[in-house]
Order: C-alpha cells, then structure tokens, then sequence
C-alpha cells in the first residue's frame, strides 16, 4: 500500500496554491483531510506528482451564519460541522447528515470542502447540497466564480471544477421547515446503498415547497425536482408519498454492485425516502 | 522525485528529526523509523483503527497520513498513555473486564477510548459504541470493550470528585 512517489508542498496562502496548480496542470492536486484521496493513491488508482496540502492555507476553514446565508469554508471538518452549536440552530440538517458519514477518525480529517469536490456518487454532502440548493464557491487564475451545486456533478469524478480551480467556500439559504437526511448502508462507516436527503414547508396544514435529493444511485448525486413537486399542496399522506417515490424512481439510475443488485437499490431507494419525508414533514 | 523531506515530530513527548519520502505513511514512520511499534497495522485500508494515535488532539488512523502532512505535529501512541508499571486507568479496566483477547486491536481502541472519553466524559453505552465505531475487533464481540470504558468513565469521575 506504498502510494506513488510525489512533491509534497504546504503553502501558506491562496495564491501559493493557485500557482503550483498553474505550473503542473493536471499533475497537481490539491490535498484537503485526505480520506478519499489517500485511499486512492495507496490503491495507485491515483497518481499525483504534484500534491498540495490545503492545511495551512489561510481563510478556508469556519462556519458563518449571517443574514439567512450560511457559509462553510471548504477545509471545515466533518467533526467540526457536528460540532457547530450554531450550525445546528440554523441547518440542523447538516449535522444529522454528517453523524452518518464514516467514523469518528475519519470525520476528524475529512473536510466538507473534499467531500463535495471529489465526486465520489458515494459521498453524502454532493446530495445534501443539491436539496439546500447550495452554491460552491471556485477560485482559478481568473478569480472567483460560483456554481450551483445542482450544476456541479457531471459524472462519477467529473464536475464542472477546472484543473486550476480551488474550492474555497460552500453556502446556502439557511433552510426553513423540518428536514431529515436518512441513510441505509451495510454497517456503520460505510457509503449509502441509499440516502436521501429531504426539506419540507408546511403552511396552513399543507406542503408548499419540498427538496429531494438522493445518494449513490446513479453516477451523479440526483435532486429530483419531480419528487419535490409531487409532494406540494397536498397534506404528505400515503398517496402523496407514493407519488414522490413514483418520480424519484424515475430519475435515479443504479447500478448492481457489492452493495446489491438494481432491483434492490430500487427498493431500498423507495423506503429510505418515504422514511426521510415522513420524518422531515413530521418536524415541518 | 522521491526528494526526502525534512521532518520534525513529536511523538509521547520526545521530539524526532529525520529525512524521508514525503509519501511514507504515518504508521510506518512510527513503527519502522522510530519503533514505537504500538500501532498495529490491521487493514492499511483506513477501515479496521489498529493504527489510531492522536494527532494535534484528534484521533486518526495513522495508516491514512503521509508523514509529510504529519510534519510538525504533536502525536500520542499508546506508549505515551501508559506502560506496564503505570498503567492507564483504561488499561486496568480492560485487563478487569476482559476488554480483549488476542490484544491485537487493543493499543487502537484504548488510544481513541482515552480521546472519547477526554471529548465525553459522562458517556451513554450509545455514546461509547458510537464514539468507538471506528475500531474493529474480531475477538471480543465488543461487549466488554464497552463495559471497560463505562467502567473507566465512573472510576475517573470518582477520583476527580474525590480530588475536588
Ligand atoms: C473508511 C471510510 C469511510 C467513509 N465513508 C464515507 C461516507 O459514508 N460518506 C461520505 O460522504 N464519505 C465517506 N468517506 C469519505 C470521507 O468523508 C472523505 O474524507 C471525504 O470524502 C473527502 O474529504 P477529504 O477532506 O478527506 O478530501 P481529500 O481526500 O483530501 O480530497 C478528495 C478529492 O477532492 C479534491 N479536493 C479536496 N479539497 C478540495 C478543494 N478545497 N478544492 C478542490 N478540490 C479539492 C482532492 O484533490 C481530491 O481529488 C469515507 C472515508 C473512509 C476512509
Ligand atoms: S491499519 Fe489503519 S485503519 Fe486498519
Ligand atoms: S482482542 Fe483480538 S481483535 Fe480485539
């Protein structure tokens, strides 16, 4: 398990970062907790000559809440987003979600930032994003830009991220109603055979809007907009609920793995969002 | 390529000076460069914990990190918790509640216990299996693993009431 030998560099600022990013290309890589990428390189499914440790850079890591917007630096922890007292106040959705992600020494490295931008379908914030229409911050040689998370995800290890881009930030509306991110997997610390992550407002005894977004069953993290829509104005009874299964059934894609053939996916798929919505409308 | 670094650790208290390949992993250093051959090497796959140390205050699996990131951190094995005249209170719990059997998982799991319970100190049974879930054994059923650090929980509130 001896990774593939590479330069190891710590800058201390952005624009260190963006430099080497700028001279290697495609040979450099950025190295946020580690936990996916590590793996990767010992398994020599990845190879980067050129490997640059984010954990000193400057202005990456925090929680804010200001104004209705919530902002979390990209090296913010697994551990410390659990941590947040008024992270929790805000979006308690992000710590439910997170309790379920790996172990406890994994979630002590592993960092929101890597999570989203590795593009693992395994990986449960991609998902978690998309339900609170969150907007992922880049930086490259050009400056700032911002992408909607709904955006990002192009295939398994493909996003809209370019090879000279860094991701600095990621934020979102503080989100209103009840929430519930539910997750099957084969024991603890392992990735979604299914997830889902759902937000619900209830006015006047009514759903009036809904997000849904499921993990690990297609090659991309899916926000099915249907589901979301099959679910408002009506009172989130058994027939809404079937409806909204009905539609995400339709937009997610498995395939058979060790974690199961499609069929059960399928239907771990069904009951895992049934369990999210009844949960989330029932804290709405 | 393959340029040694310079690196500083401190590992138990003592510090350590050496040159190596930035991609050396963490429990190699320890067990191989400097012996302190507590860390076990169970998985290498980052799932099993054998090889947890403390690193800046948080627990980690040691097989998961390049020395080269380690550089400049502050570690505790399970030689800087306790040794054999002066064990740990964890280490006299497991040994009473027979909180292992082969011992191979043991220097992992009492190294995250002794942070789980720095971080909790008045931990549910819940609290202790999920706090400790990054942690396989293969031996003991986890039971009395369990029982040993409850167990250690009260007697270090008691001595510390006693102390007050
Ligand atoms: C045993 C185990 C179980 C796990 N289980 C789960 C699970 O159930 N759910 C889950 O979601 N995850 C799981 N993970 C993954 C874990 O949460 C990772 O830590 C996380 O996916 C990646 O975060 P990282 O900070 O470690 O990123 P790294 O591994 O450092 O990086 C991952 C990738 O993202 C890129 N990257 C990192 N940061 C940035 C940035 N700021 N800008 C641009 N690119 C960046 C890197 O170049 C790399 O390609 C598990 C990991 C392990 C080892
Ligand atoms: S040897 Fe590191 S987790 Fe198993
Ligand atoms: S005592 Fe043998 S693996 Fe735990």
């Amino acid at each position: 398990m001896i990774p593939a030998a590479f330069e190891y560099y710590r800058p201390t600022d952005m624009d260190g970062v963006l430099a080497i990013l700028a001279e290697h290309g495609d040979d450099a890589r950025v190295l946020a907790g580690g936990h996916s990428l590590i793996p990767m390189m010992k398994l020599r499914m990845a190879e980067v000559p050129h490997l640059i440790d984010l954990q000193d850079v400057g202005g990456l890591k925090g929680i804010t809440v200001e104004g209705g917007t919530i902002r979390l630096g990209a090296m913010t922890t697994q551990t410390e987003i659990i941590g947040s007292d008024t992270l929790t106040a805000a979006a308690p959705i992000l710590r439910e979600a997170s309790l379920q992600i790996a172990d406890p020494q994994v979630r002590y490295m592993g960092t929101i930032g890597g999570n989203v931008a590795n593009g693992d379908p395994g990986n449960d914030m991609p998902g978690l994003m998309q339900c609170l229409d969150a907007t992922f911050h880049l930086i490259g040689p050009d400056g700032t830009r911002y992408v909607a998370a709904r955006d990002f995800y192009e295939a398994a290890y493909m996003t809209d991220r370019e090879d000279d881009e860094v991701l600095t930030a990621v934020s979102f509306d503080q989100p209103v109603g009840g929430y519930a991110y539910e997750k099957q997997k084969r024991k603890i610390g392992d990735y979604a055979t299914a997830a889902a992550a759902v937000q619900i407002v209830k006015e006047g005894g009514k759903c009036t809007s809904a997000s849904i977004a499921m993990t690990n069953l297609s090659d991309t993290p899916i926000y099915s907009q249907e589901a979301g829509a099959a679910l408002v104005g009506t009172v989130v009874d058994d027939a809404a609920m079937d409806a909204a299964v009905a539609a995400m059934l339709g937009d997610i894609d498995p395939t058979e793995d060790n974690r199961g053939p499609i069929e059960f996916k399928r239907h771990v798929a069904s009951l895992i969002l049934r369990r999210a919505i009844a949960r989330a409308w029932s804290r709405a | 390529m393959s340029n040694k670094m310079h690196i500083k650790l401190t590992v138990n208290g003592e510090a350590h000076e050496f040159l190596a390949e930035p991609r050396e992993l963490l429990i190699h250093t320890l067990r191989e460069r400097l012996d302190i051959t507590g860390p076990h090497i169970g998985c290498e796959t980052t799932h099993c914990g054998a090889c947890t140390v403390t690193m800046n205050g948080k627990s980690v699996k040691s097989c998961t990190v390049f020395v080269a990131q380690a550089n400049g951190a502050d570690l505790t094995t399970i030689e800087g918790i306790g040794d054999p005249d002066n064990l740990h209170a964890l280490q006299t719990s497991f040994k009473e509640h027979h909180g292992l059997q082969c011992g191979f998982c043991t220097p992992g799991m009492i190294t995250r216990a002794a942070k789980f319970l720095e971080e909790n100190p008045n931990p549910t049974e819940e609290d202790v299996r999920f706090g400790m879930a990054g942690n396989l054994c293969r031996c003991t059923g986890y039971q009395n693993i369990v029982k040993a650090i409850l167990a250690t929980a009260d007697e270090l509130n008691a001595a510390k009431e006693a102390a007050e």
